[in-house]
């Protein structure tokens, strides 16, 4: 099966991670969690009711959403560029029949995996807060894996650029955490006046935001299906873009 | 050892190397840096079994031929054929059947010794009963088989460098790469590498080799190709070039600077190519020269030995240092 050889990287950053599980979980749940309890809990009490739900549950599935944005953009980031660079994975790789293409996909795919499981551990804790997931919450997966493909295709791009490790501050500063701040994780788009509602809604973890909320209690309103294939087109020129630039740099 | 390589099984060739045909063959081939150009119309061919060594100062354009032919760097121009497919179109299939020893050390520091050996063998697609078998054996054949399960971090450079040429291996190619194999190795590490070396070049094992140790490419090639700012400035069996281009033995002479002028201007008479480098006077013999014997019979600090590869390699590509 000539289309399935990047799993074969998939394999290979799977038996690195498994020698370092909890670490890796930490980094990439602590500071969800840490939101979770901080906002949800501690200034959730002095909020009421927010888009029919407290505030808890309000910002619980978008915390999920950007757990996952948050694994999968530093696995493309931090240990993409380690392997590129001071590992030399890559050029051990290309010196096997594994093309740039299929070390992309390895990459993005393993990432994306790490993004959802990082995604469903937190759904998993979501109860110990109160907060229950309807049973549509499985068919959320999926849209959080994609979600996760996007993102690490993302950070992979910005390795493909990067000359050293504070190249990624820019990544961190200026996308990663405005991302968090503002695509309706914390606090409603409804309410605001159009034109700058049409802005957060078009920042890419926004449909993810707005997807988990509805999955995870069942309440299916606005253009949901919309919002899926724009992220499924988003996703597929990013993936696409990460292979170009990435055979740029690895290519001469 | 050998009776551990011999049990290896081959894979199933489902590319049935090239028949008689070259492992490489590579036609006037070019590569440019944007204006600087590295690889400057070379041609050369590889036949099986046999052994090419690359030989040139650093920057002459050993490595980029090297990574031409792996589909790292883009050629600018010429024909490449390797196990009698052309390059680049075939490359995924072609490099199915290519071991590559890198300059630099690229094993995955976070995994084992075995690990390192069956991921590999993954990104060849080898099954992984096969893969285990392989692993074993070739840990026994490099005398890592007690470092089976240590972390990369843990081994030592010699065990390192042993490793990336097990891994190589993995695939049981039809031709092996070996780019500077034993550098920053100490010469007990070298000796061991160099064995094992020497052991798959008796089995037929079809080389190319790239290296600043001139007695490595010395004992291990059959045919050298030395370069030189991208070109190729000679080619041929390293005893008779050596013969043909320097001569028979060296006699390097020290002393003061109207001594070796008196020598120099005596040593005319032999068939000599003579040198002189600062306070050192090196002459070159064509042939046994009594006169020249003589006179440095009343010189007390002078040395004679066989000509050697070193000797052409500085005589083609000059003693200027290249750290451009």
């Amino acid at each position: 099966m000539n289309g399935f050889h990047f799993l074969t990287i998939w394999l290979r950053n799977f038996r690195v991670w498994r020698k370092y599980i909890l670490s890796s979980l930490i980094g990439n749940l602590g500071q969800p969690l840490l939101f979770l309890l901080a906002m949800g809990y501690g200034l959730g009490r002095d909020i009421k009711i927010i888009e029919g739900l407290s505030y808890l549950q309000f910002i619980a599935p978008g915390l999920v959403a950007s757990a996952v944005m948050y694994s999968a953009a530093f696995e493309t980031t931090y240990g993409s560029y380690t392997r590129l660079s001071i590992q030399k994975t890559y050029e051990a790789i290309l010196i096997t029949p594994l093309g740039v293409t299929d070390l992309v996909l390895g990459e993005i795919v393993w990432a994306a995996s790490k993004g959802v499981l990082a995604g469903i551990i937190m759904l998993a804790m979501l109860p110990l807060f109160g907060v229950w997931p309807s049973l549509w919450t499985v068919a959320l997966l999926p849209v959080l894996f994609l979600s996760g493909l996007f993102f690490a295709a993302f950070g992979l791009i910005m390795t493909a650029l990067a000359t050293n490790y504070d190249f990624f501050n820019y990544f961190t500063s200026l996308v990663i955490t405005p991302l968090f701040l503002f695509s309706g994780i914390f606090f409603s788009l409804k309410t605001m006046a159009p034109k700058a509602r049409l802005f957060f809604e078009l920042l890419p973890l926004t449909p993810t935001v707005n997807l988990a909320r509805m999955f995870c209690y069942g309440q299916f309103q606005g253009p949901w299906l919309l919002q899926i294939g724009g992220s499924l087109l988003l996703t597929s020129i990013t993936v696409w873009l990460a292979i170009v630039l990435l055979r740029r740099r690895l290519i001469q | 050892m050998t009776e551990a390589m011999s049990v290896i099984t081959p894979l199933s060739s489902e590319l049935a190397s090239s028949g008689n045909g070259p492992i490489v063959a590579v036609t006037d081939l070019v590569k440019y840096f944007g204006d600087r150009c590295a690889v400057d119309h070379i041609s050369f061919a590889i036949q099986p079994g046999e052994c090419l060594g690359f030989l040139g100062p650093n920057g002459a354009g050993k490595t980029t031929p090297i990574n031409i032919l792996l589909g790292l760097v883009r050629k600018t121009s010429g024909q490449i054929n390797l196990l009698g497919r052309e390059v680049p179109k075939h490359h995924r299939q072609v490099k199915r059947w290519i071991g590559v020893v890198p300059q630099a050390d690229s094993l995955d520091p976070d995994l084992t010794v075995a690990e390192n050996l069956l991921t590999y063998a993954g990104y060849f697609n080898i099954p992984r009963k096969i893969a285990l078998a392989k692993t074993e054996e070739l840990l026994h054949f490099f005398a890592l088989s007690n470092r089976c399960d240590e972390i990369i971090e843990h081994l030592s450079g010699g065990q390192r460098r042993r490793l990336l040429l097990a891994r190589a291996l993995i695939n049981d190619p039809q031709l092996l790469i070996l780019d500077e194999p034993t550098i920053g190795l100490d010469p007990q590490a070298r000796h061991l590498m160099w064995e094992r070396l020497e052991i798959l070049r008796q089995r037929g094992t079809t080389m190319l080799l790239t290296s600043h140790y001139l007695d490595e490419v010395a004992r291990l090639s059959n045919r050298v190709l030395i370069m030189d700012l991208g070109r190729i400035v000679a080619e041929g069996e390293p005893q008779q070039l050596i013969k043909d281009m320097v001569g028979l033995e060296v006699f390097e002479v020290e002393g003061s600077a109207p001594e070796l002028d008196n020598l120099a201007e005596s040593f005319k008479e032999c068939n000599a190519v003579i040198e002189r480098v600062n306070d050192k006077l090196y002459v070159y013999t064509k042939e046994d020269c009594a006169h020249l014997e003589r006179l440095l019979a009343k010189t007390r600090n002078w040395l004679r030995r066989p000509a050697n590869l070193e000797d052409l390699f500085i005589k083609l590509t000059g003693r200027t240092l290249r750290e451009s």
